[in-house]
């Protein structure tokens, strides 16, 4: 654990803490919303910790608090996960080799270490940049949660601090950079990603929430007929 | 909500995120279809920005979050510093709904 730290360079270290804060954040609106919404407070601290994942978290139980149904929450927080599936096949290398570093790294995953993962090429830093941003992740959130239960209705709205535009600004900060490049490959990635987006916001009016970000794996045809120089520079 | 629902929802979110890690040492992946994995990972993240920044339930988010994931962007191009991007794109934000930018 010793190595992870000087693994990566301080900019990404600072980087990683600055997510943990804005999740953070958000994670104590979390919170306060169940709490306020009148769930008991171990609803969102148990689901936290066992689910850690924000987007469904806030589907699950926006469900219950508007009246649905036990068993639509659990869908509706599984659709929203379900691209963790594709996650897992193409970054599960930066969890380690060993058994236990994957079935502990697994429930470590989201968006945003997701995202740190695929900013980097270098399989030790890859590993670094998982743990650090999973880890630093799963204690600021829960913390967040645990304070923003215990606050309740006391929590400012986020919506006034613009935090609904930090989610994707981060993400699209740490993704930006890698479809810049100048050469056909990284063209054809950035005619998947277009068609992808396109998809996913046209069928969002029409399709539960999850599905339409499902949907843009359409983008992907692009990519499969690209010239064949796929087994080139994979990392 | 029961525990038995939040319990359903962390095993079922449990296997989706370590299938993945689980399985691909077992099954011999192609060079190719790893590469696609990683195009997927990439696609699916920029949807998800796409989504989030437009969309709120089925219907559009209003101006303020697009405009400042719009700001993320070109400060993201310009090489700005990351914590910079992140704070004055939620600043963008805020800004502008406290002008009554819905």
């Amino acid at each position: 654990m010793h190595s992870l730290w000087r693994t990566l360079d301080r900019g990404t270290l600072r980087d990683i803490a600055l997510v943990c804060l804005a999740d953070a954040m958000v994670g104590a609106a979390f919170g306060a919303i169940a709490v306020s919404g009148g769930l008991p407070a171990w609803v969102p601290v148990v689901m936290s910790l066992l689910v850690f994942a924000g987007g469904a978290q806030f589907a699950a139980v926006g469900v219950v608090l508007s009246g649905g149904a036990p068993i639509a929450a659990v869908a509706a927080g599984l659709v929203l996960n379900a691209r963790l599936l594709p996650f897992g096949f193409a970054i599960g290398d930066a969890l380690g080799g060993r058994w236990w570093t994957r079935l502990t790294g697994a429930h470590l995953m989201t968006d945003e270490a997701v995202a740190f993962v695929l900013r980097d090429g270098d399989p030790r830093r890859r590993h670094a940049a998982f743990w650090a941003c999973g880890l630093g992740l799963y204690v600021s959130w829960n913390v967040a949660v645990v304070l923003g239960a215990l606050a309740g209705r006391g929590i400012g709205d986020t919506g006034a601090l613009g935090l609904d535009a930090a989610f994707p600004a981060v993400l699209l900060a740490l993704v930006l950079p890698s479809l810049t490049e100048r050469n056909a490959r990284t063209a054809t990635l950035r005619r998947a990603c277009l068609l992808g987006a396109v998809v996913a916001v046209a069928a969002t009016p029409f399709l539960p929430a999850g599905l339409p970000v499902l949907l843009a794996l359409t983008g992907l045809v692009l990519a499969i007929r690209a010239p064949a120089d796929a087994e080139v520079s994979c990392p | 909500m029961p525990l038995i629902a939040v319990l359903a929802l962390a095993a079922g979110t449990y296997a989706v995120r370590l299938a993945g890690p689980a399985l691909r040492h077992r099954i011999r992946l192609p060079g190719r279809l790893r590469h696609l994995l990683s195009v997927a990972a990439t696609v699916l993240l920029i949807a998800l920005v796409a989504a989030s920044a437009l969309t709120e339930g089925h219907g559009f988010a209003g101006w303020a979050r697009p405009a400042g994931v719009l700001v993320a962007g070109i400060l993201t191009l310009r090489k700005a510093p990351f914590p910079l991007i992140v704070v004055l794109a939620a600043a963008t934000t805020a800004v502008l709904r406290l002008l009554g930018v819905p």
